[in-house]
């Protein structure tokens, strides 16, 4: 904490929500400080100074990826030369196993999102900006489009938007269902009328992305810092995280603790303090084993690690995992690790897009064995075979980021779950079945 | 063919998007709101509106789970079976729907009244284990009130 730094509000997030969990109208959000951001922004910066403060903030992409959001939008070309239209797109096809933060900031306060786009696409010269919504997220869908249209009808979309000259058209796109939708370049080819197949990068979508043009992917979580940094200043934005990254976190865990949620804390906050004080420790009768901490493509961590800090940098060199998507799933006692490794893997197989071969082939393997495993047919040289494709499917052997995310959980938890592995081979069923329905 | 509605509805759609491709998925859900499903013969119809071969138009419909290619019950339970339930053990629910339906995964009632397929992960985890008919979601699910959410759906 930086005690010099005056902290208006230490949850910029989740701080304009009602209690009723419907979402904030314009007039509240207005009057809440809403939109006073774009203003600023539109009125008396420049699309470089806007772009200098959110890199200037860490600001680091909250879809999993972590990638700088300011370095991720000075790639775009600017200015005479630039090719239009320009396209900024809010990835909203939260569907990361365990993840459920982006349903929350969309259904409850739709005009911070939206706000944070018109800031984000104003930074890139963008024309149009889509939000790309999962079909599963009806209710996000009503949402978004009621507010873009109170949007458009207040002046903050269209033409000469809050006097300023910018212009920019949004429109909400309702998918039809598949994970791999959430992977930036085969989201823009679903965007197109196409099959949802990653793109070869580069080039990159920053230069040659949505019909061939310029254009910006950024998860909801990223978009809806962007109004607070601009009010409040990169200062400011960097005081309220623990750690290096800017910002809060919006964490969630779910499993057998006595409360589930969501809560928006300081990035950098320690797993084991979100676990007990948010979430309140494990429900009567049960005993935490590990963490799943971003979603389901992340490697396990073991209780010893549970002070580790939840920002990008200490999840991957402290607890050789990630932060991901910050939505933890809990492994207790009484749930078997096989289980929930086929759980997943079974999740990766279906929505593998079956592009490339290591994937579409390799995926369903390795939940056909978990299967094997779990009814007691698994063989000892099974393990070998789920070994093996922890490499056959790790970065760079495949076309994008879907396989390797998916071995990520299965090779550590062929490490730390040896001794269950090894039980479901030699007593032909799973030592957990009896205490499961 | 399609109805004069539904050629109506996917003239509307388009004007949304650049180019008539980038329509595709929507005018296939028109097809479907109407169908209930997309037949062959309205495949054929679609892309040849959006100037796009029929086999091009099929394999985006069959890309998608949601663009049902086989005829399904007027409503559609999607039960999630990803990671967040199935620790909280989704199974119990999914076993006291197939009893009540007498159908499983991808099994449609003889009355026409439900389909039953799973789902991945719908992003209500804090409610797990959670389902969704129709478009409809529901969490925090027991085996004694899946009836009661049944009921609703006739």
């Amino acid at each position: 904490m930086s005690g010099a730094i005056q902290r208006p509000a230490e949850k910029p997030l989740t701080g304009i929500m009602r209690k009723d969990g419907e979402p904030v109208g314009i007039r509240e959000y207005e009057e809440s400080g809403g939109y006073a951001a774009l203003r600023k922004a539109l009125g008396s910066m420049t699309p470089q100074e806007v772009q200098d403060i959110v890199k200037a903030a860490s600001l680091r992409g909250r879809g999993g990826a972590g990638f700088s959001a300011g370095l991720k939008w000075s790639f775009v070309p600017m200015g005479q030369k630039a090719e239009h239209p320009k396209f900024l797109i809010s990835n909203s096809d939260e569907m990361e196993p365990g993840a459920f933060k982006d349903r929350m900031l969309m259904e409850r306060n739709p005009h911070q999102l939206i706000e944070g786009m018109v800031i984000a696409a104003f930074a890139i010269e963008a024309d149009v900006a889509y939000i790309f919504l999962r079909w599963e997220y009806q209710k996000c869908a009503r949402t978004m489009t009621a507010a873009v249209r109170e949007a458009y009808a207040a002046g903050y979309l269209g033409n000469n938007i809050a006097g300023s000259g910018f212009a920019l058209e949004m429109r909400v796109h309702t998918s039809a269902g598949r994970y791999i939708c959430g992977e930036e370049t085969a989201l823009l080819n679903a965007l197109e009328g196409k099959r949802a197949i990653p793109r070869a990068k580069p080039p990159f979508p920053q230069s040659h992305g949505l019909w061939g043009k310029p254009t910006i992917v950024n998860n909801v979580e990223t978009l809806c810092n962007v109004p607070h940094i601009v009010k409040n200043g990169p200062a400011w934005f960097k005081g309220l995280s623990l750690s290096e990254d800017g910002g809060t976190k919006i964490y969630g865990v779910s499993g057998r603790v006595s409360r589930h949620g969501l809560w928006e804390l300081p990035m950098g906050t320690p797993i084991r303090e979100i676990l007990e004080e948010s979430a309140g420790g494990m429900r009567q009768g049960y005993s935490i084993r590990a963490v799943i901490p971003g979603g389901g493509s992340t490697d396990f961590v073991l209780p010893e690690l549970f002070d580790t800090p939840m920002d990008f940098d200490s999840m991957e060199k402290k607890a050789k995992s990630r932060l991901g998507t910050g939505t933890m799933i809990v492994l207790d006692d009484k749930t078997c690790p096989v289980g929930m490794l086929h759980s997943l893997e079974k999740f990766f197989a279906r929505e593998s897009c079956g592009w490339c071969t290591p994937c579409r082939d390799g995926l369903p393997w390795v939940a056909r064995i978990l299967a094997s495993m779990e009814d007691g047919s698994g063989r000892p040289e099974d393990l070998d075979i789920l070994r093996e494709h922890t490499w056959l499917l790790k970065m760079r052997h495949t076309y994008c980021a879907l396989a390797p995310g998916a071995v990520e959980p299965l090779q550590s938890g062929l490490e730390f779950f040896a001794e269950d592995f090894r039980r479901h081979v030699e007593e032909h069923a799973c030592p957990y079945r009896a205490g499961r329905g | 063919m399609l109805s004069d509605l539904e050629r109506k509805e996917i003239e509307e759609e388009l004007r949304n998007y650049p180019l008539p491709r980038a329509c595709c998925l929507d005018a296939l859900k028109i097809v479907q709101r109407h169908r209930g499903w997309v037949p062959d013969e309205q495949i054929a119809d679609v892309a040849e509106v959006l100037g796009v071969t029929s086999d091009e138009l099929d394999g985006i419909a069959t890309f998608y789970p949601f663009i049902f290619r086989r005829p399904v019950g007027r409503h559609i339970i999607l039960v999630c079976d990803s990671l967040s339930c199935w620790v909280m053990e989704y199974e119990k629910v999914f076993d006291a729907l197939v009893k009540r339906l007498g159908v499983t995964w991808g099994g449609t009632t003889a009355d026409k009244r439900f389909t039953l397929l799973p789902i991945s992960c719908i992003g209500h985890c804090d409610h797990a284990p959670a389902l969704m008919v129709d478009e409809d979601l529901y969490g925090d699910l027991t085996e004694e009130g899946i009836g009661q959410i049944l009921e609703r759906y006739k």
